[in-house]
């Protein structure tokens, strides 16, 4: 995912990288990976092509023919880039945005609660972050547990979840957002705990002069000095929150969003179908991770940034 | 800065004996626990600072100066002894913002503009933004940086920076000012102007000042009150009242006076060094 995701990065980013004279190496490594995508399409479907060979008793054919046929399956193993391409051209052009048909519909659905989900797992981390760096006992105390919460398989959470919030009522964006939130809590809370104690002793030692308040010393020095540690935990966990939400949509019966596209996309065996969605969600991933980028280059340009 | 006791009119000069010292230190020690043995930073220190004094700590690198500024400053935590600042303990005194300390190295905080450095203080004691801009005004005039408020500190040379954190220490008015080799990155000239600056400035407003140097010419023209210091155990092993008048201008380093006082400075740090072979 996240090589893909680095082929679809955000163009403002890559406009400013062309600008910047590194052009070259990223298109290169699109190059490369195109190469090794259409390489592996003719290896992966080559099996299967010569048995619908054997099946229509065919004798002789080119090597163009073969390799054509490898790139023109309706199920093929793994779909060539312009299958794909064709596919998301057809799923998001070829229908009304507001139809259930349309990919960016879905996009939409699983971008909401992923959002959501960022946002209550940054305060839920930043929150956590600030109460262990200032009750030392609390760091013996939560942190193995913060830590355990993340040993546990996602797939075998995330149905739990679903269930036991659709008993109380909760269905739909809720319950995703949770599971996205439950992923990104994570690296934001372990960046925080590293940035909010990041002042050097000499500046706390000021702000001991000036009598400042605790609260004081997190606002005016340790909020502060942790953004730099914050924006690298909030790249980590909007990719992970984008993934919390398509593993929210798998257990509820796949109405909406990427995760209902994938699944629909294995019932039937429509692997075009599947890679055009994960090529959704990784550009999905990208975009966040492009704009949390340049919020990242504001902030830090307001901030006196030797950039 | 309200809370800082101010001294009361009918108290009259402030150096008369009977007022309530702005330091006073009896037998003070300090030992670090390291891991292999234990460092005696201050050994039975005595000391009386009177308010409106100028006084400079001088003395070997290690002999103890930052660490006796830092117990003043309630930074650090004597482990012998007892001190006084301003009559109570250094701790109560810190809660009052009684004092203004300026570290050996600026600790400008890289997000904030010089300006904003420099209201930091002000913004944590709640002043009003005006009343902030203000005094930033003034304080940067006062360290010749008026151009620089909305430069950030890393488009600063080391020298400017720590005028930047003088002015910030400055910028809160405080009657007792800590300074910890304030100029000791700075050139000759802006060093010689800061210095008749900061004079001028002590004398109008009758501050405490208690300042750090290595250097001997720096410390006497300053000081009412020159402390020599000598490390391992770190200790002050002479106290000179220089003779020097209160209105000096840097002329007075050409006078015999002026030699005098600088050469028992120097015998005294001799002296400590001579201790320190056995
Ligand atoms: N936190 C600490 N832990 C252990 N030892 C310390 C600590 N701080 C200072 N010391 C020791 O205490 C002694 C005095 O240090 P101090 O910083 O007061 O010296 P100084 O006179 O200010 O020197 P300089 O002129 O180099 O600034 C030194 O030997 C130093 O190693
Ligand atoms: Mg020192």
């Amino acid at each position: 995912m996240t090589t893909t995701s680095a082929i679809f990065a955000f163009p403002a980013d890559l406009i400013r990288r062309a600008a910047r004279g590194t052009a070259l190496p990223v298109a290169t490594i699109l190059l490369l990976a195109l190469t090794l995508w259409y390489a592996g399409t003719v290896f992966l479907n080559a099996a299967v092509v010569t048995d619908q060979y054997q099946r229509d008793r065919k004798t002789s054919w080119t090597t163009e023919e073969f390799i054509a046929d490898t790139m023109s399956m309706e199920r093929p193993v793994l779909p060539a880039p312009h299958q794909v391409a064709a596919e998301l051209e057809k799923s998001i052009f070829g229908v009304r945005l507001t139809s259930k048909r349309n990919l960016l519909y879905h996009a939409w659905v699983t971008f909401s609660a992923a959002f959501l989900g960022f946002g209550f797992g940054n305060l839920l981390g930043i929150a956590l972050a600030i109460a262990i760096v200032h009750l030392k006992s609390l760091e013996r105390a939560l942190l193995p547990w913060v830590i355990a919460s993340q040993t546990v398989p996602t797939l075998a959470i995330a149905p739990m979840i679903i269930v036991v919030l659709g008993s109380i009522g909760f269905v739909g964006l809720l319950p995703k957002a949770l599971i996205s939130t439950y992923l990104c809590f994570f690296p934001v809370t372990i960046g925080m705990v590293k940035g909010l104690s990041s002042p050097e002793p000499i500046q706390l030692d000021l702000l001991r002069t000036y009598s400042a308040s605790e609260v004081q010393t997190l606002r005016y020095l340790r909020l502060p000095a942790s953004l730099s540690f914050l924006f690298p935990s909030m790249k980590v966990a909007v990719a992970l929150a984008i993934v919390g939400a398509i593993v929210g949509e798998l257990p509820t019966g796949a109405q909406a969003g990427l995760g209902a596209r994938l699944l629909a996309g294995s019932y039937y065996g429509q692997t075009v179908q599947i890679w055009s969605a994960l090529v959704a969600a990784s550009v999905l991933s990208g975009a966040s991770v492009g704009l949390i980028d340049l919020g990242e280059r504001w902030l830090d340009r307001r901030l006196g940034g030797q950039r | 800065m309200t809370t800082v006791p101010q001294p009361r009119p009918e108290d009259g000069n402030s150096l008369k004996p009977g007022c309530i010292p702005a330091v006073e230190v009896k037998d003070l020690s300090l030992v670090f626990q390291t891991a292999d043995a234990p460092v005696h930073a201050l050994s039975h220190v005595d000391l009386t600072i009177e308010k409106g004094e100028f006084v400079s700590f001088i003395g070997p690198s290690g002999c103890g100066k930052t660490t006796l500024l830092r117990v003043i400053a309630d930074l650090q935590q004597a482990t012998g002894g007892t001190i006084e600042v301003n009559g109570t303990s250094p701790q109560a005194a810190r809660l009052d913002r009684a004092y203004g300390y300026v570290f050996q190295s600026p600790a400008l905080f890289p997000w904030r503009t010089v300006e904003r450095n420099i209201t930091l203080p002000l913004e944590i004691m709640g002043l009003t933004k005006t009343e902030q801009k203000a005094r930033a005004k003034r304080v940067l005039e006062l360290v010749n940086l008026s151009g620089f408020a909305r430069k950030f500190p890393w488009q600063l040379s080391g020298g400017m920076q720590q005028r930047v954190s003088i002015a910030r220490a400055l910028s809160f008015d405080p009657n007792l000012l800590l300074m910890d080799e304030p100029f000791g990155a700075l050139d000759e000239i802006i060093r010689d102007h800061l210095n008749e600056q900061l004079l001028d400035l002590w004398r109008r407003t009758e501050k405490t000042l208690v300042f750090v140097t290595h250097s001997i010419p720096e410390a006497v023209f300053l000081s009412t009150k020159i402390v020599v210091m000598s490390p391992r155990p770190g200790r002050i092993i002479d106290i000179i009242e220089s003779s020097l008048p209160r209105d000096r201008t840097l002329d007075i380093r050409e006078t015999p006076e002026f030699a005098e006082i600088a050469h028992r400075v120097r015998e005294g740090l001799k002296a400590g060094h001579s201790y320190d072979d056995h």
